[in-house]
């Protein structure tokens, strides 16, 4: 495998986007604003405070996360899919010098790389919202790529496996939306049930909100070791699978 | 010197035998055409060749070099690919995807749009450059389709049906741009249905069916062997 050719597929995407960001980086940067201020304003003039941040200070480092992860999710199913299925952009790049592998890595390092721009970007809007407390937080931008390449693993084997497009739905429902409910953006897990708490131990969202929390504050304490352990475990398990699933699924 | 030869090729698909031990040569500089029903194997064969489809069993050589994973990428990179199906980038203009396409090959992006420029100007596509490609009709999508396999100035180059779906002047400036590079001493292996395509422009054929080549002979011969026209050649080796 050849880092730069994967690059070339990257670009690829990276042309396209530029000619149609206006459009789609408005939508995708509008949906966490609403959150955060629906929730944060509107929802935390309810609740007093959690763990001595106010409800917005408490939720705006999740919100980081889970823009993350859905702006790398977005591109490697719906995005990937149709690139390989209806554009038919793999048939086209195979036909050159990049290899099968090249391709799937530029994939992953594009969803990674959406997922930086986004969650970038929503870092700068909660510093002008003066949510952002310490400058740790840009220790937090290597960690944004993780979570990207996490969850456009994660994608990306979904794309290998779906029958077809339609199939996504239950991709977002049954695995992506309790992953973002459950990963401690919204409430703190520790008053849930024992069960809910283990299972959601392995949630790979809940680690890197953790690790967000404790980079916009500060707050640097022993436990992120733990969270810093999971993050590298999922990216170990993760990263090799498609490769070698879409392999499968393309690859006559 | 040998250009792409292909040893005992064998493709199956599950059950399905699509190439049944597929051999043939074709010398550098030569237009090989393969012909055959739809269904034949042609496609199969194609793809094979810049390895886009592993076979089941067999070898393809291509100049001194074996086509493996290892060599993949350096054969390609001499291999110009021209597929049935346009499989063009519809999120990019015309000229895009000359650009977007070239740089797969690393070639540098002034050397790329003089070589775009040169190409869209020989197929009187040069004003729609900054077209989208969802704009443009059936012609002009097969006719850019076919440039952008040009565009790595290939010493081998694959065309799957190259004039399907062209009038007759489009077609006229396909061919004329094959007969130049095959002067260039550029290898072209084709796949056509159309016999007077194939007999203007190939030096030998390869007729096939269910899998198998049939026969390998230049089209001269093929006609006086089985004393008519190459169709009627054809319509007699593919009768089942």
């Amino acid at each position: 495998m050849n880092i730069k050719r994967a690059l070339r597929v990257w670009q690829r995407n990276a042309t396209v986007y530029r000619k149609l960001y206006r459009s789609s980086l408005a939508l995708n940067f509008l949906e966490p604003m609403l959150y955060l201020i629906a929730l944060g304003y509107g929802l935390g003039g309810f609740i007093k405070e959690i763990n001595g941040l106010s409800y917005i200070e408490f939720i705006a480092p999740g919100i980081i996360m889970s823009s993350a992860m859905y702006a790398a999710s977005y591109e490697c199913t719906y995005g990937t899919y149709v690139r390989m299925e209806y554009q038919k952009t793999f048939d086209a790049v195979l036909a050159t010098p990049i290899i099968f592998n090249e391709l799937v890595l530029g994939e992953l390092l594009w969803g990674a790389t959406k997922s930086l721009i986004y969650g970038s970007i929503i870092i700068i809007v909660i510093s002008l919202f003066g949510l952002v407390k310490s400058s740790f937080v840009l220790f937090l931008i290597p960690f944004i790529f993780f979570c990207g390449l996490i969850f456009a693993s994660l994608s990306l084997i979904a794309t290998a496996l779906v029958p077809g497009i339609d199939s996504f739905n239950y991709f977002y429902t049954l695995i992506l939306t309790p992953l973002f409910l459950f990963s401690g953006i919204f409430f703190p897990l520790e008053e849930m049930p024992e069960i809910v708490l283990s299972i959601a131990k392995i949630n790979p969202l809940l680690h890197l909100v953790n690790i967000a929390r404790a980079f916009c504050y500060g707050n640097i304490e022993r436990a992120i070791l733990t969270d810093l352990f999971y993050v590298l475990i999922y990216l170990i398990i993760l990263l090799p699978l498609p490769f070698l699933l879409l392999k499968r699924r393309y690859l006559l | 010197m040998d250009s792409v030869t292909g040893e005992n090729l064998v493709k199956y698909y599950k059950n399905f035998k699509a190439l049944d031990s597929v051999s043939f040569t074709i010398q550098e500089g030569e237009c090989f055409g393969f012909l055959g029903a739809n269904g034949a194997g042609k496609t199969t064969l194609m793809n094979m060749i810049y390895g886009f489809i592993s076979p089941t069993s067999g070898r393809i050589q291509i100049f001194d070099k074996e086509l493996n994973k290892k060599t993949l990428p350096e054969i390609k990179r001499i291999i110009g690919v021209v597929p049935q199906d346009n499989n063009l980038d519809p999120d990019l203009s015309v000229i895009e995807n000359l650009l977007v396409y070239a740089r797969y090959f690393d070639i540098k992006r002034k050397e790329a749009l003089k070589r775009a420029e040169e190409l869209l100007n020989f197929v009187d596509l040069y004003k729609w450059k900054q077209t989208n490609i969802r704009k443009l009709s059936g012609g002009m999508k097969r006719k850019l389709t076919f440039i952008r396999g040009l565009i790595n100035d290939p010493e081998i180059l694959i065309l799957d049906e190259p004039t399907t779906g062209l009038d007759p002047r489009s077609r006229r400036q396909i061919w004329d741009r094959i007969e130049m590079l095959k002067h260039s001493g550029k290898t072209i292996i084709l796949t056509t249905h159309y016999m007077e395509e194939a007999e203007k422009l190939c030096d030998k054929i390869a007729i096939m069916g269910k899998g198998k080549i049939l026969v390998i002979d230049t089209p001269q011969n093929l006609s006086i062997q089985f004393s008519g026209n190459l169709e009627k050649v054809y319509l007699n080796m593919t009768e089942d």
